[in-house]
């Protein structure tokens, strides 16, 4: 495989606290525009890899290249090239849609002009207009969630860290929301996503399930299911964390 | 950075209780202490019972009821009724003159007065006693020099200087000033940057590329200048309300202001490392913050009058310097070569704070 086609880069990754190993010996790569599910129980090492991926903590040993860049070496590049969203991530709920907007798009650095046509862009295909002077916490949480998403992919980066983005929200807003990944992955970004729902897991491209700290198996959903010999990733994800 | 900045006034002016919190204690506290807690006599009630009527003690009634401490309420009759009266709640004070007191005062040269207190408030008492007592010491010195009897008297003369009309209000001023920057500053940073975490909001502002330093500089800019802000509302209050003057410079009372400022932000940035939850963080501040600074900074308790320990102790309180500060300039009208220790002192707390809360917010990112 060419590393160029190749936007998360991971060998030998090993992330230890104190005794503890959260993540032994972890090797995958992911594909440019792939939508990649990151499954495991909790506890299984999953937000421990998301963490160093994201350049927010250093790993023990072993090397991680994101976005092209060593995520050791240069946090900071990784950090621009990336988009981040985590479930409990919905904004500020004080501000209103735009003033989150031009708060997020100010960090990465985009310019006024920028942010403006972003700002419309993403109203526009939400079909949010008339949210825009809204404070968040009038919003229902669904939409929010969709919110939360395009300002991770406001500053367009490469790949976009989703961590649990579906928590709590009901399966017809799920199935939306999923859309919008769907979109940005045609755009050419890569969607890096850990759920609990298996049903979104067959939505994913590739997965990668963790146990105890290591990789227990990869591939695509069909793949998976078949090497298991079971019909849904859910049967195949309670054979491997059991 | 801007970003930040503005976006921390959007979450301060957006919560009313924040705002309470910022711009109305300040004013409520000054004027409490101001008006309601003073440990100024005015009109104390007291009961006198005069076994003698004479001209003597006539005249002594008059200068206790016209030195403005006292008002007579009550005139009583006979001993029994002492006790009766300070248990209703309202007399503090019974002054008993014996019998013949004008007659023995002239044949015997000594005659004697009582004083019966309740002592339910002990601050009161000894306050009312010392006064009444003064009161008759000096109309004794009075007769004494006018009839020559004694040769050798000690006249004592004292002048209170800094403060003349030994108002409280000057003694609490300072003590406000530094419990309300001390709590802003530390408890609304602590709790905001605590409140970021609980959101969650704070991992997404560390995934992005703005630094570290960064977040933290946008975080507490906002808190400076309403503290600053802040500090401006209480000494015009303070000045126009309780006639509180600034003899010293009042730049310089504003950069050490300032400076207490900044070491009150770190300190809340230190809390806010060592707190999970929003709860936890104002607790912290009100507890390791607030009581202290009350009982051991010598804002109301001398803490001279403290046992070795607590003396010790009040030498940790940054505020205690700051106190001492305050009084030199606003009172006392001198300059900064009268209190370049106590700068040192909160400039090293200052930077003590600054490098503990920075060790201690890179442990929490690994």
């Amino acid at each position: 495989m060419n590393d160029s086609e190749h936007i998360i880069v991971v060998t030998d990754l090993v992330k230890k606290f104190g005794h503890f190993t959260a993540n032994d010996k972890l090797n995958f790569s992911v594909r440019k525009g792939e939508i990649f599910g990151f499954l495991g129980a909790n506890g299984a090492g999953k937000t421990t890899a998301i963490k160093i991926l994201s350049g927010l903590s250093k790993p023990t040993s072993g090397k991680a290249v994101v976005a092209g860049f060593d995520v050791a070496g240069y946090p900071d590049k990784v950090k621009q090239n990336i988009g981040y969203m985590s479930q409990r991530f919905s904004m500020y709920d004080d501000m209103t849609v735009r003033e989150n907007f031009r708060f997020y798009g100010g960090i990465y650095g985009l310019s006024k002009q920028e942010i403006k046509e972003k700002t419309a862009y993403y109203l526009e295909k939400l079909k949010m207009q008339e949210f825009e002077h809204m404070l968040l916490r009038q919003i229902p949480l669904g939409w929010k969630q969709k919110l939360a998403f395009s300002v991770a992919n406001m500053h367009d980066p490469g790949v976009v860290f989703l961590d649990e983005p579906t928590g709590g929200v009901d399966p017809i807003t799920r199935r939306q929301f999923w859309e919008l990944i769907y979109e940005s992955a045609e755009a050419g970004t890569t969607v890096f996503v850990t759920t609990h729902y298996m049903d979104e897991a067959e939505y994913c491209e590739r997965v990668c399930i963790m146990a105890e700290g290591r990789i227990e198996a990869i591939g695509s959903p069909e793949e998976l299911k078949k090497q298991y010999g079971v019909p849904t990733m859910n049967e195949v994800f309670i054979k491997i964390a059991r | 950075m801007w970003a930040f900045i503005k976006k921390e006034f959007y979450h301060i002016f957006r919560d009313y209780r924040s705002m309470v919190i910022l711009f109305g204690m300040p004013v409520v506290q000054v004027l409490l202490f101001g008006f309601a807690i003073t440990t100024d006599l005015k009109d104390a009630k007291i009961a006198i019972l005069d076994q003698s009527k004479d001209v003597v003690t006539s005249e002594l009634t008059q200068k206790i009821i016209s030195s403005n401490y006292f008002l007579l309420v009550e005139n009583l009759e006979s001993e029994n009724q002492i006790k009766p009266a300070l248990q209703k709640g309202d007399i503090k004070q019974v002054i008993v003159f014996e019998p013949d007191f004008a007659r023995k005062l002239e044949k015997e040269g000594n005659a004697s007065v009582q004083f019966i207190l309740d002592a339910s408030e002990p601050n009161t008492a000894s306050m009312l006693n010392a006064y009444a007592t003064g009161i008759i010491n000096s109309y004794s010195m009075q007769k004494m020099s006018s009839l020559s009897a004694l040769p050798a008297t000690i006249h004592v003369e004292s002048k209170m200087l800094f403060n003349p009309g030994l108002r409280s209000v000057f003694m609490f001023v300072p003590g406000v000033i530094t419990i309300l920057l001390m709590l802003v500053s530390a408890m609304m940073t602590s709790i905001s940057i605590t409140r970021e975490r609980e959101l969650g909001t704070m991992e997404a502002l560390l995934v992005s590329p703005a630094k570290p330093v960064q977040i933290i500089i946008g975080k507490v800019t906002p808190y400076v200048l309403l503290s600053f802000i802040n500090l401006i509302v209480i000494l015009l209050l303070a000045n126009f309300v309780f006639g509180m003057p600034i003899q010293g410079s009042i730049p310089l009372l504003l950069a050490e202001s300032v400076l207490f400022i900044i070491m009150s932000l770190a300190l809340g940035i230190l809390i806010s490392t060592v707190s999970k939850t929003q709860q936890q963080a104002m607790l912290l501040s009100m507890f390791a913050l607030l009581l202290p600074t009350i009982l051991l900074s010598g804002f109301i308790f001398p803490v001279e009058n403290m046992p070795v320990i607590l003396q010790w102790l009040s030498h940790l309180m940054p505020s205690k310097w700051f106190i001492i500060i305050i009084k030199n300039i606003m009172l006392k009208g001198v300059g900064i070569t009268y209190f370049w220790k106590e700068t040192l002192i909160i400039l090293f707390t200052t930077l003590f704070f600054i490098v503990m809360s920075i060790k201690k917010f890179k442990l929490r990112l690994e």
